[in-house]
């Protein structure tokens, strides 16, 4: 972690904990308890960990274009060779499985609760730092072992877990039903609890420090909409998660002493021996989406936030509607515990029970659309500057409003029928999670970068980043809801060899020259970000003249965050105010001699 | 540069839009048959429809925030625009008036559906032409007819794999099971998808209105060998059918007479 340590040198030495070398340097940025070292380090590891899943999503774009090839690059030299370079079906289960793995459980969630959690909260509430430190640091350093379980799985017997990202039993429950159900599979499960307990520590640790710490006049309707999201979300996981921990334990238990939680009488695949049984596939699936549909608003609401505060300050404009956008949020994490059943209608669940998830999915369209409306209110008479931050937030809100509204469509149950695991899913959910939080991501890096390493990131080639990157992104999803219409399946490796897909690909090998162009573009995204850390035009406190508490305190900020103690004495998003004047109202500013105390206008506590 | 930016964002509901009408009407290359399989079911044009009606709601909310977003990105870019910023924290008409309206629509949409999923998942038909029993299992699809008795589980049944034979114009009831992993039925053509779950049996039916052959598809990851879980399903007319099954079952009771046969030979002597 030394490159992010620049500007730690000085304070440091002011410091002077009384290790030295080696020693301090282990200290101060490996077994950190500081939040920001402990963000950084989460944001290192999630960036690396998104050009291994972006590249297992490249293999997979590559078997789809050119089906059963000899020179799929490095993957055919290095592992196939003995079959002349086509990669094996299994590979390719394999694969797409753990894309989905390393994308959501080691990029989506820690980037934005790890990485922006962590940097932000006691920033923008104005503490010196989280409730409980050493909890923080345990929390990062639980990623560690599930690094390490997943890493390893790709070199056991057997090859790493092949049984999709869902784990759906008996095929992950069973030992001989995949090649990669033996060592891989388990190693799977261990992996994905450690990074649960992750998870947990990280939004125990959220919840306290933002009900306790806040800083003296942050008062709960005056915290940014980041803040407001990452405490929805910490309440979601410390919810939802101890049902995932527990299903995998129970899954990992019928795999290795025989429970049969999951397996019903005679279960077995491959002519393995009949398992003792007594159990139901069906009750994992809804432990599993119990847990992994609210996470599927774990993996959007802190973007949702972030994307807010960005919209506000680059429309120098206050927030429309600041109190339905905390509400809505709100609702989304309501409703997110009783629409797990979606995922399920065909699963052969009660289909009555079926009509029940539609009517809660549909009606949790509507605090998204309220989030919409909000932000095209907020660009609405606003002064819009362009800036590469603004671009990808701006994206979000388009790219959203289209994985928003397909998902409307497989929420009706009779559609659903039809495009249920079909390229119509995976085009929503790629607008959603990449098109969505990717971009709002990336958007909150070019944003907060100068806080977390005192200079700027290069705006011409984040522009050029944003623009190739937003091109080639809607090349690969977009076209990929047409397949959905086609019935095109998810999943298979080989899908051409059905009449009904034959012809479709032409249009799988224009998605993958747009998917090769997508993760190639991120070259620039790399080069300038690393570049920047080192040689970056240097920023002040405050380069976006923005309104939050994280502004007011030096970039990058010392051990114990704020040089003075900040007071709030209104909200975040006072950009025009008639009462001063300059264009934006820091939250920390006191009101000018003799003003009149701030009127408490509608929607703005 | 503010003018470039609204203009990418603008291109959003234009080719959006652009790619969805061309690949509905123009069936020509490079699109050629890019949209819904041909329907040949009696009930399958009532998803298409649903989905046609969604689409259109969607695209009409789609088009109109996407332009709007794309117009207040050109309208109010910070080096053109003269105006002072419109100070305001939002607007209570405008929060009731976006709240009720989009409510009002999803909840109409939701109940819209709930006839077509009864049809499709609940109101089991009655007057079933032929009820034919399907197995998925690792990696091929096996079906059972329940033969002249018309009861499963008895020495008349006759079995078949791969090709799935039913009749036409008449209501098809499958008994779905799965004898190892999740799999899932599924008939593009027929707009019939059902996952088959190992230790259940579940109903799924549909009427086919058309003689042919199409493809019968395993549509939930049943491991390594999922994508070669390859069926077909033959519609004939009802004297076809029935040949069919005449045929196949003579050939295996005279298979099974053979093997009978042969076992009896091999026994000792008493």
């Amino acid at each position: 972690m030394s490159i992010t340590a620049e500007g730690f040198h000085a304070q440091e030495a002011v410091h002077a904990h009384g290790h030295a070398g080696l020693g301090k340097f282990i200290g101060t940025y490996v077994f950190s308890r500081d939040h920001k070292i402990i963000g950084i380090q989460f944001l290192f590891s999630t960036l690396l960990w998104f050009l291994i899943g972006g590249l297992l999503a490249l293999g997979v774009r590559w078997q789809l274009a050119w089906p059963w090839s000899n020179d799929m690059p490095l993957v055919s030299k290095m592992f196939f060779a003995h079959t002349g370079g086509q990669i094996s079906p299994e590979f390719y289960t394999m694969m797409f499985t753990m894309h989905a793995t390393v994308m959501i459980f080691f990029v989506i969630i820690p980037i934005l609760a790890g990485a922006f959690g962590n940097y932000l909260i006691p920033l923008m509430i104005g503490a010196d730092d989280m409730a409980f430190p050493t909890l923080n640091m345990l929390s990062y350093w639980f990623m560690w072992p599930s690094f390490l379980c997943i890493i390893a799985s790709f070199f056991v017997h057997g090859g790493a877990a092949a049984a999709g990202w869902t784990s759906y039993p008996t095929l992950a429950a069973l030992q001989e039903a995949s090649p990669g159900g033996h060592m891989g599979q388990t190693l799977w499960l261990l992996g994905v609890t450690f990074a649960g307990v992750a998870s947990m520590l990280g939004s125990v640790n959220y919840m306290t420090t933002i009900i306790q710490m806040r800083a003296p006049g942050m008062t709960m309707f005056r915290l940014p909409l980041t803040i407001w999201a990452m405490f929805i979300t910490a309440v979601l996981q410390a919810f939802a998660l101890p049902v995932l921990t527990a299903a995998g334990f129970m899954q990992l238990l019928d795999r290795s002493v025989g429970t049969g939680f999951f397996l019903p009488d005679g279960a077995t695949a491959n002519n393995a021996p009949y398992a003792t049984g007594g159990g139901q596939p069906l009750l994992w699936q809804h432990l599993f989406w119990f847990y992994s549909h609210p996470a599927v608003y774990i993996m959007i609401l802190p973007a949702m936030g972030m994307v807010s505060d960005i919209i506000a300050c680059f429309a120098r404009k206050p927030i429309f509607g600041y109190k339905p956008m905390v509400y809505s949020i709100a609702g989304i994490a309501g409703l997110g515990f009783v629409v797990w059943g979606h995922h399920m209608f065909i699963s052969g669940m009660n289909p009555y029970l079926g009509m029940t998830f539609m009517v809660a999915t549909i009606m949790i369209a509507l605090p998204s659309a309220i989030k919409v409306f909000n932000w095209l209110g907020t660009l609405w008479g606003g002064k819009i500057q362009f800036t590469t931050a603004m671009l990808f937030a701006v994206s979000f809100v388009s790219m959203f409003i289209i994985g928003g509204l397909s998902g409307i469509f497989m929420a009706a149950t009779p559609i659903d029928i039809f495009i249920h695991d079909t390229y119509f899913i995976v085009a929503h959910f790629h607008y959603v999670l990449f098109a969505g939080t990717a971009m709002g991501v990336f958007g909150s890096i070019y944003f907060w970068f100068p806080k977390m390493f005192g200079r700027t990131m290069n705006e011409f080639w984040g522009k050029v980043h944003f623009l190739l990157t937003f091109m080639f992104l809607n090349g690969v999803f977009f076209p990929m809801h047409i397949l959905g219409v086609v019935g095109f399946p998810r999943r298979l490796a080989d899908p051409y060899q059905y009449e009904t897909f034959h012809h479709l690909l032409g249009m799988n090998r224009f998605i993958t020259y747009c998917a090769i162009g997508m993760v190639c573009s991120q070259s620039i995204f790399a080069i300038n970000f690393i570049y920047s850390i080192f040689f970056g035009p240097v920023a002040g406190r405050n380069p976006w003249h923005a309104n939050s508490l994280e502004w007011c305190c030096p970039s990058p900020p010392g051990h114990g965050n704020f040089d003075f103690q900040p007071i709030v004495y209104r909200g975040p998003y006072e950009y025009g105010s008639p009462e001063v004047q300059t264009d934006y109202y820091p939250q920390h500013q006191p009101p000018p001699e003799g003003a009149a105390p701030a009127t408490e206008r509608y929607m703005d506590g | 540069m503010g003018k470039f930016w609204s203009f990418v964002f603008f291109l959003v509901p234009v080719l959006g839009v652009g790619l969805f009408v061309v690949a509905m009407n123009f069936h020509s290359l490079p699109l050629l048959n890019h949209w819904f399989p041909e329907d040949v079911s009696a009930s399958g044009h009532v998803i298409d429809q649903l989905f046609m009606t969604i689409l259109v709601l969607t695209g009409v909310v789609f088009v109109a925030t996407e332009v709007c977003l794309a117009f207040f990105l050109w309208r109010y870019d910070a080096k053109a625009n003269r105006d002072p910023v419109r100070y305001m924290h939002g607007s209570h008409t405008l929060e009731v008036v976006w709240t009720v309206l989009p409510a009002a629509t999803l909840f109409f949409i939701a109940i819209y559906q709930m006839n077509a999923w009864a049809d499709a998942k609940i109101r089991q038909p009655k007057d079933a032409g032929v009820i034919v029993e399907v197995r998925g299992r690792q990696f091929e699809w096996r079906f059972r007819y329940p033969g002249p008795d018309g009861k499963f589980n008895t020495p008349d049944d006759i079995h078949w794999d791969t090709d799935l034979h039913v009749p036409v114009d008449e209501e098809v009831l499958v008994h779905l099971k799965s004898e190892d992993v999740l799999h899932s039925f599924f008939l593009p053509n027929m707009r019939v998808k059902q996952d088959a779950v190992p230790g259940m049996m579940i109903p799924v039916w549909f009427r086919p209105t058309k003689i042919g052959s199409w493809d019968l598809v395993c549509a939930e990851l049943c491991g390594w060998g999922h994508y070669k879980m390859r069926g077909r399903i033959t519609v004939q007319s009802r004297a076809d059918f029935d040949a069919w099954l005449v045929e196949i079952a003579n050939k295996q009771h005279a298979t099974q007479a053979d093997a009978t046969a042969t076992a009896d030979a091999a026994k000792p002597a008493k």
